[in-house]
C-alpha cells in the first residue's frame, strides 16, 4: 500500500469524491424517503385493503422482491424510456431504488400491524374511536416502535443498492472512486476509502434508530 | 315503571353456519346491575359483545335508551349504520375487556383521556381532571403517569375500567374481568365494581365468579345453548335453580354454598 501516495491523490480528488458522497447520500436519502410513503400505503394496503386491492398490492410485492435491484435499475432506464417516459439516470435510479423501498417496507409495514393484538382495535372502539383515529392514536405508534429496527435495517439496504446505479452512469461514490482508481491505479487503497465511507454512512444510520428506539421505549 | 334503559328482541348471531345466539330477548331497567352466567360456548360473550357492535349480529334488535344499535330498517331491509354512527353508539356503552386491553404506549391517565380528547372533544385540562378523578376512584391516583407495562394485572384492569367510566356510558359492560387476574388480585378490581353497582350504574356483567354474581347482582341470566336458560333474583336462582341445566351447572361452578 501506498499510503504517501494515497493521501496525495485523496487531497487532489478530494471535491469529487464529496461530491460522490453527497450524491450517494442524496440519492439513498430520496429513495428511502419516497419508498417509505409508497411503503407505508403498500403496508396498509396489504392489512386493510379489500380483496381486490390487496391482490394487487401483494402482486406488486412480491414481483418487485423477486426481482434484483440490478435489473429494476436498468429497467427504469432503459425500459420505461421505450414507453415513452423519459428520465434522466439520477432520476431513474432513485424510482428503481424507491420502488425495491416500497415493497420491502411494505411488508415491515403489514407484519407490524398485524401483529398487534386485536384487542387493541377493540378497546378503540368501545370508547368510540372511529377506525382513523384508531389508527393515529393506538396502532400506529405502536407499529411504529416495532418498524423501526427492520426499516433501519432497509434504509442501509438502500445505501448499499445505491451503488448499483454507477451502472447507469450516476455519479455516486463508487463510480468516482473507480475513475479515480483509472486515472491513479491505486485501486486497494481507494476502494477501501469508499468502502469506509459506506461504513460511516450505514453506522450513522444504524445509531440514528437505536437513539430513536430508545426515545421511544415504552417504560416496563 | 321507567323506560328500559336495554332492550334485547330476538337478538340471533351466526358464525358462519355455527348459530351462536337462538333468539335471545332482555330488557334492563336503569340502575340493574345483570350477571350473566353459564358455560363456556353459551354465548353470554357474544351477547354482550353485539350490544356494543364488536360482534355483528344477523337477527333482532337491540337498543338503548330506545335507540336501535347498528342497524337500520330501510323499508324491510336491514341496513348496517354507517361506521361514524356506530362509533358514536359504541360511546353510549363502557366495555371491559378480559385482557385488559389497555394501550401499552400511554400511561394510565392517557389511556382514560383518549376517548374524552378525541370522542367526547374535552380540552385536555378537562380531560385530564376526569381521568385523575375516576383514577383516584379505583385506589391509582399516584399511578396517574405510570405505562401499563409497571403496573400490576389487577392495577391494569382497574384503569380499563376507569377508561370506560370515564366515557359517562349509560350502561356498563364486563366481559370476564376477573378471569386473567391472579386469585390474589381479583377482589381488587371486585370491589372496584361493586362501588360502582351501589352508585347506581347499569352494568351487564359477563362473570365465572359466582359469588361475586350472587352478591352484587340485582337479576341473573342464565344462558344455555345460545339462549336464555333461567333468569330472575340470583337468591332464587343459586338456592332454587328451576331448570336441570342450572343445577348442573351450579354443582360444576366454583359456587360451592
Amino acid at each position: 500500500m501506498d499510503i504517501p501516495a494515497f493521501l496525495d491523490q485523496l487531497v487532489i480528488a478530494r471535491l469529487s469524491i464529496l461530491k460522490g458522497l453527497g450524491m450517494t447520500v442524496s440519492i439513498s436519502f430520496l429513495a428511502i424517503c419516497v419508498g417509505t410513503m409508497l411503503g407505508i400505503g403498500v403496508g396498509l394496503a396489504l392489512t386493510y385493503g379489500g380483496r381486490p386491492l390487496r391482490w394487487i398490492v401483494r402482486a406488486y410485492t412480491d414481483f418487485i422482491r423477486g426481482t434484483p435491484v440490478l435489473v429494476l435499475v436498468l429497467a427504469s432506464y432503459y425500459v420505461l424510456g421505450t414507453i415513452g417516459v423519459d428520465l434522466g439516470p439520477f432520476e431513474a435510479g432513485v424510482l428503481a431504488l424507491a420502488v425495491f423501498c416500497s415493497s420491502h417496507v411494505g411488508e415491515i409495514v403489514r407484519g407490524a400491524l398485524q401483529s398487534i393484538a386485536i384487542g387493541q382495535t377493540e378497546a378503540a372502539k368501545a370508547i368510540g374511536l372511529t377506525f382513523p383515529q384508531t389508527f393515529f392514536h393506538v396502532l400506529g405508534p405502536q407499529a411504529l416502535r416495532q418498524i423501526l429496527p427492520a426499516w433501519v435495517n432497509t434504509a442501509a439496504e438502500m445505501v448499499k443498492a445505491s451503488t448499483l446505479l454507477s451502472i447507469i452512469g450516476v455519479s455516486e461514490l463508487l463510480l468516482r472512486t473507480q475513475e479515480l482508481i483509472s486515472r491513479t491505479f491505486l485501486s486497494l487503497e481507494f476502494y477501501c476509502f469508499a468502502g469506509f465511507l459506506y461504513f460511516v454512512v450505514n453506522y450513522g444510520i444504524e445509531r440514528f434508530g437505536r437513539y430513536v428506539e430508545r426515545k421511544t421505549a415504552i417504560p416496563s | 315503571m321507567a323506560e328500559n334503559l336495554l332492550e334485547i328482541t330476538g337478538l340471533h348471531k351466526q358464525y358462519g353456519a355455527v348459530e351462536v345466539l337462538k333468539g335471545v330477548d332482555c330488557a334492563m331497567r336503569p340502575g340493574e346491575v345483570i350477571s350473566i352466567i353459564g358455560s363456556s360456548g353459551s354465548g353470554k360473550t357474544t351477547m354482550l359483545r353485539c350490544i356494543n357492535m364488536l360482534e355483528d349480529f344477523q337477527g333482532g334488535s337491540i337498543r338503548i335508551d330506545g335507540e336501535a344499535i347498528g342497524y337500520r330498517l330501510d323499508g324491510d331491509i336491514r341496513r348496517r349504520k354507517k361506521e361514524s354512527e356506530i362509533a358514536r353508539q359504541r360511546a353510549m356503552t363502557g366495555m371491559v375487556f378480559q385482557q385488559f386491553n389497555l394501550f401499552p404506549h400511554m400511561t394510565a391517565a392517557s389511556n382514560v383521556m383518549l376517548g374524552l380528547v378525541k370522542v367526547k372533544k374535552f380540552a385536555r385540562e378537562e380531560a385530564r381532571a376526569i381521568a385523575e378523578k375516576w383514577l383516584d376512584r379505583v385506589g391509582l391516583r399516584e399511578r396517574a403517569d405510570h405505562y401499563p407495562g409497571q403496573l400490576s394485572g389487577g392495577q391494569q384492569q382497574r384503569v380499563a375500567i376507569a377508561r370506560a367510566i370515564a366515557m359517562n356510558p349509560k350502561l356498563m359492560l364486563f366481559d370476564e374481568v376477573t378471569s386473567a387476574l391472579d386469585p390474589e388480585l381479583v377482589s381488587e378490581v371486585l370491589q372496584v365494581i361493586k362501588g360502582l353497582a351501589s352508585d347506581g350504574m347499569s352494568m351487564l356483567l359477563v362473570t365465572h365468579e359466582m359469588r361475586f354474581a350472587y352478591e352484587v347482582s340485582s337479576r341473573v341470566i342464565f344462558m344455555n345453548q345460545g339462549r336464555i336458560g333461567e333468569e330472575g333474583d340470583p337468591r332464587e336462582m343459586f338456592n332454587r335453580p328451576r331448570t336441570e341445566r342450572l343445577a348442573e351447572f351450579l354443582r360444576t361452578s366454583t359456587f360451592a354454598k
